[in-house]
């Protein structure tokens, strides 16, 4: 760990001006940044303590849904208003780490934890995630756990969140506050980028800004569910992941939303399956032409490959399932 | 059946059991001082004040040489008191010979001794800083250039066809063993399975991680160090530093957890030490998770070739077991892969085999069950994929090759109650109703599968010795320099000593944990309890028959007169037939200062007349998910024969502590190696996948009635390693009862059965 400094910010304003000085962070619940600082690959030399800003609020607001950017990830999951209309983020923050973990873990941090991939975390390797125009250890190193979606040649890291996963098929908005004081919004699918050739910058935000809360629009139509497939039965990133929100109405599909997660440098939202769902009869049939749809664009890179067809049974499996239909076998 | 311990005085309380407390539940005596955070661990101890801080730089290559190292800007840090690398480092005794000798935790264990690199992660240099925080920002601050070797080799696969044939493998067994005409009987045989399965690296990783502090008071050092056998640490340190053993002292009265990796010393706790001896001034070091992997033991990856031949009604005419598994080549470990079906079933053609395939990978080293573990892998999946080929029942396949003697040895069993952990294990477990045909058991999505493997682990005894004091006011206190890992030595010796001297246990305290103490063997190969129990119940029978001869010698005792053989100890009292007088009388009368009985054995005798060994059954129902292939335990039982139990609850604590062990082996745990160089890839808890609570559902293991007359005068045999063996094999045998997917590659990860599950998705 490097020295650093460190102050507690007493509000949103003062903590984004502090950020935006060269080499500065935040530090919310710690569970991400402090394990890699310790490891020397975060090595910010100021930290902001935004723990004790008042941004742990989960209020009701338009009929969606207001949460406070310090809100633990626990609180939110048994929050009532989350359990009973949003129910694919609750069980998207139970799938995701452990009770000790999701006590400290905040939902600003949540949306911004790093990839887990392997060689980002041994700073002996190469990682131009880490170390831009080092290169990339994974393309050819022990990818089981990489990207099959969105991918380039500069890194095949996935995000790792499952919370990001649920809330992009929600399609809930991110507040932010900028060093000038400012305030913006934009859509979690504008908050991550995808790798290109600069991996190293994961989100759109500028220096400094604040995420000070994320909000949920209405919920939408029809069922929800979130669906994790991992190693072990907790406590174990997913290898992919569904948030599917499916409304069937008289036997068909009036619309979907889909996020995978597993896949992707960011939560992927799945447009093409929701495209291919869109009027379609409720049946493994359809759901399998969305998956399909899904993957189309695929690519795998050896140790990842059986990702594919799990990514196939998965999502297709878990859309009958939200829709209420009995698959084959 | 045979005969008595040799060990076993005439009158063996134990045996006697008279005050019940042998076979009593008793809770963790240490229990309350771990939950309040009273137990002290190696990092723990505060120190004198001047405590300073140690850090380990780990080397960035897979094998070659230093070919600069710049330490000038850690040197210069704030706080660094010193940078410690094999330019500086103080004198040490040479690496010791590559091939293990007669004990390979007993040998000479330099650092920074070379500027050659033999491993990843093999330390460079030490920082030494008034703070952690100091020294860990320092590390960041040497820079090391290397000349790779072109040459290393880091990949089993690639390398099996260089391997080795070594001289002998770990335990002290032979390489290769083998009885009548393999060949011939595997040509001929009826039926017959050929098959490889290949199992990867694993490692220990106990939750306290490798630490210790080293205090030197002139050339006098004593190491606080989590270490599972006391006096190994002690002359290892005391040869490595070229010190007289008497001038080592180590303390390891708790530790958090071991699985063999703290039987040998490891980097930090000779690196403590140079550390120490540099800054004249106590240094504690941790290795942090991701050092571990390099730093500790990790049971090697390793390939097995199991054949097995036999006629149309299922008796096996020939067995063959052939092991690959890496080793280094700068220290020999081979695992004693191929040992366990030296025991198991009868066949007169057979032969068991090792070779060594020399990697440029930290040293392997054992890891709980070392050998059974892996062993079991091929030989109870072997049979499994033999009763298919059989269309018989695989439990009945093996009761039909029990052996009637040790098919290696030959010699007798003192005990085996396979069978018998086989039919109970059955009758509990319903094993009547498991699917006959593999893929036909549906419970909603999940597909369902039963499986049994054996398990088995040898009986050792090693030598050991204890002294028992018993202070006036008729309280004990035990001493050995045994250790509790976390397995309940304190306890179960507590019990011991309690009911050899006829005291409550909450009259007996138990001393472990520090090399001034009686040698023990310590805690490795299930032999802890065993070995330190006997030397106990030695010292206590020797202060029993003190004690008689000073009872029948006085005229003031009621037991005057009395025959010397005929007193025992029981209930606080002395007594000799109807005679009886209060052990607190007797010393404060006879013995007002206390009195002090000492015990030691040497262990099993050199000729065995007889082969000793824990065996078990393991039955496990898995599901797995027909849609992602996610495979998880549903029920787990273990039937073991495991002799006399001292104590319920720490044998079963140690028993399915094993059985999950074995959920890790069969299903989740590998350490990945990097073939570029040599690194290992999942290096901490999140990606190294230990099973954890949510894996282990419905999970119980029961200890039969059995008489283990031989091994050892307490009439046990060890627990912690058995509960292991067997699992993954169970685990595997019932993936493909649920789903005919044999997978014969470890750990069985979903992506290994996806392929062949049913087409859930077709339209
Ligand atoms: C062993 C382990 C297992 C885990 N398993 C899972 C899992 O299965 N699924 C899962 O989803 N997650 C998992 N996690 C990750 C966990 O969810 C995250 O670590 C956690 O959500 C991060 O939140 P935090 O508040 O601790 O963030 P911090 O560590 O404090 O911060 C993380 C990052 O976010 C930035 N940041 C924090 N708050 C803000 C803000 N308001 N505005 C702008 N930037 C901000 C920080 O500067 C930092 O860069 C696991 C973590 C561990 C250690
Ligand atoms: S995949 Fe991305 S994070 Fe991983 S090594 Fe490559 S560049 Fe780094």
């Amino acid at each position: 760990m490097i020295p650093f400094t460190y102050e507690r910010a007493a509000d949103a304003n003062s903590a984004a001006k502090a950020a935006a000085q060269p080499g500065a962070k935040f530090i919310a619940g710690g569970t991400n940044l402090l394990d890699l600082m310790k490891l020397e690959i975060e090595r910010p030399a100021h930290l902001i303590d935004i723990t004790r800003l008042p941004l742990r609020q989960i209020e009701a607001k338009d009929g969606g849904v207001r949460i406070g950017a310090q809100v633990p990830n626990s609180d939110l999951a048994a929050h009532p208003l989350i359990r009973d209309r949003y129910p694919v983020l609750s069980k998207a923050l139970l799938a995701g780490a452990s009770g000790q973990l999701r006590n400290k873990a905040s939902t600003g941090g949540n949306l911004l934890q790093r990839t887990r991939c392997y060689y980002f975390y041994d700073t002996s390797k190469a990682c131009n995630k880490r170390e831009p125009a080092s290169g990339c250890a994974a393309l050819q190193g022990f990818n089981r756990i990489h990207a099959i979606l969105g991918a380039s040649d500069s890194c095949i890291a996935v995000h790792p969140s499952d919370m990001a996963v649920a809330l992009t098929a929600l399609e809930a908005s991110i507040e932010t506050m900028l060093p000038d004081g400012s305030k913006r919004t934009l859509p979690i699918g504008e908050l991550h980028r995808l790798p290109g050739d600069t991996p190293h910058i994961e989100t759109t935000l500028h220096p400094g800004e604040l995420i000070t809360a994320v909000v949920l629009p209405p919920p939408p139509p029809g069922n929800q569910t979130y669906r994790k497939v991992r190693d072990r039965a907790s406590y174990a990133f997913a290898l992919i992941s569904v948030a599917a929100i499916v409304r069937v109405e008289a036997g068909r599909i009036r619309d979907s939303r889909i996020a995978l997660g597993g896949v992707a440098h960011k939560p992927w939202r799945a447009l093409d399956a929701e495209r291919a769902l869109r009027g379609k009869p409720a049946s493994m049939e359809s759901f399998a032409n969305a998956a399909r749809a899904a993957l189309r664009s695929a690519k795998s890179y050896g140790g990842n490959d059986f990702k594919i067809p799990l990514a196939h049974r998965v999502l297709t499996r878990t859309l009958a399932e939200v829709a209420g239909i009995e698959g084959a076998a | 059946m045979a005969t008595r311990s040799p060990l076993s005085p005439a009158i063996n309380p134990i045996e006697e059991n008279r005050q019940g407390i042998i076979g009593k539940p008793l809770d963790r005596v240490d229990g309350p001082l771990k939950v309040t955070g009273r137990a002290k661990y190696s990092y723990e101890y505060r120190g004198v004040k001047d405590t300073t801080y140690g850090f380990i730089v780990g080397s960035t290559i897979g094998k070659g040489r230093i070919s600069a190292i710049d330490t000038s800007r850690a040197e210069s840090a704030p706080r660094v008191l010193a940078v410690v690398t094999y330019q500086n480092a103080p004198k040490q005794a040479p690496l010791h010979p590559r091939e293990p000798g007669p004990s390979r935790f007993d040998r000479s264990e330099p650092f920074l001794f070379s500027p050659e690199v033999r491993y990843f992660g093999e330390p460079v240099a030490l920082i030494v800083a008034e703070t952690f925080e100091a020294a860990r920002h320092a590390a960041g601050l040497v820079s090391v250039r290397y000349v790779k070797d072109p040459q290393a080799k880091f990949d089993l696969m690639t390398h099996q066809s260089q391997a080795y044939k070594p001289k002998g493998v770990n335990a002290g067994m032979k390489a290769d063993t083998s009885e009548g005409d393999f060949d011939g009987a595997f040509a001929s045989a009826a039926v017959k399975i050929d098959v490889t399965y290949h199992l990867p690296h694993e490692h220990s990783m106990p939750m306290e991680p490798h630490a210790t502090q080293a205090v030197w008071e002139g050339d006098h050092l004593t190491l606080y160090s989590g270490q599972q056998v006391a006096a190994w640490a002690q002359s290892s340190v005391a040869k490595t530093l070229q010190l007289p053993l008497e001038n080592v002292r180590i303390l390891t009265p708790y530790v958090g957890g071991g699985f063999g990796s703290k039987v040998p010393i490891h980097a930090q706790a000779v690196l403590a030490a140079l550390g120490a001896k540099v800054v004249r001034r106590p240094v504690k070091i941790a290795q942090t998770r991701p050092q571990m992997f390099a730093n500790t033991n990790h049971r090697p990856e390793c390939l097995q070739r199991m054949r097995l031949g036999a006629t149309k009604d299922g008796t096996l005419t020939a067995i063959a077991h052939d092991v690959w598994s890496q080793t280094t080549p700068f220290d020999e470990f081979i695992e004693q892969t191929a040992a366990f079906s030296r025991v198991m079933y009868a066949a007169p053609n057979r032969f068991h085999r090792h070779w060594g395939v020399m990697l440029d990978l930290p040293t392997s080293d054992i890891m709980r069950a070392p050998g059974e573990e892996p062993g079991s892998v091929a030989q109870e999946c072997g049979m499994d994929e033999l009763a298919v080929a059989l269309d018989m029942d695989p439990i009945e396949l093996r009761i039909k090759n029990e052996p009637t003697d040790d098919p290696e040895t030959h010699l007798p069993f003192s005990s085996r109650s396979l069978v018998e952990c086989y039919r109970e294990g059955a009758q509990r477990f319903g094993w009547s109703k498991r699917p006959k045909r593999p893929g036909t058991l549906r419970d909603g999505r999940w597909l369902v599968g039963y499986g049994v493997a054996s398990a088995m682990f040898p009986t050792y005894l090693r030598p050991s010795a204890a002294a028992v004091r018993l202070n006036a006011d008729g309280a004990a206190i035990v001493k050995t320099d045994m250790t509790d890992i976390g397995t309940g030595s304190y306890t179960v010796l507590t019990q011991v000593a309690a009911e050899s001297l006829g005291l409550p246990t909450d009259k007996v305290t138990v001393e472990l944990g520090d090399t001034r103490l009686p040698k023990s063997a310590g805690s490795g190969g299930s032999f802890g309890a065993a070995s330190a129990g006997s030397a106990i119940l030695l010292a206590c029978e020797q202060l029993r028959s003190q004690i008689a001869q000073l009872v029948s010698k006085d005229r003031r005792s009621p037991l005057a007169g009395a025959n010397v053989g005929e007193v025992a100890l029981r209930g606080g009292n002395v007594v000799a037939g109807e005679k009886s007088e209060s052990l607190q009388a007797v010393l404060s009368r006879l013995a007002p200062s206390g009195i002090e009985g000492k015990g030691e054995h040497q262990g099993a005798e050199k000729q065995p007349k007889y082969s000793s060994h824990v065996f078990g059954a393991q039955f496990a129902e898995v599901g797995v998910d027909i849609d992602t292939g996610e495979i998880r335990v549903r029920r787990m039982l273990g039937v073991f024969g495991s002799g006399r139990i001292l104590n319920p609850k720490t044998a079963r604590s140690q028993l399915i502590g094993g059985m999950i062990m074995g959920i890790g082996a069969g299903l989740t745990e590998e350490s990945v190696v990097d073939p570029r160089d040599g690194s290992f890839v999942n290096r901490d808890l999140a990606e190294y996948h230990v099973p954890v609570h949510a894996d282990v559902t419905q999970i119980e293991a029961i200890c039969l009635e059995e008489k283990e007359p031989y091994a050892n005068p307490l009439g046990i045999k060890g627990l912690g390693e058995v509960g292991i063996v067997g699992v993954a094999a169970a685990l595997a045998n019932a993936v493909y009862n649920a789903t005919g997917v044999r997978v014969r590659e470890f750990p069985i990860t979903l992506d290994k059965v996806l392929g062949g599950l049913p087409d859930t998705i077709a339209t």
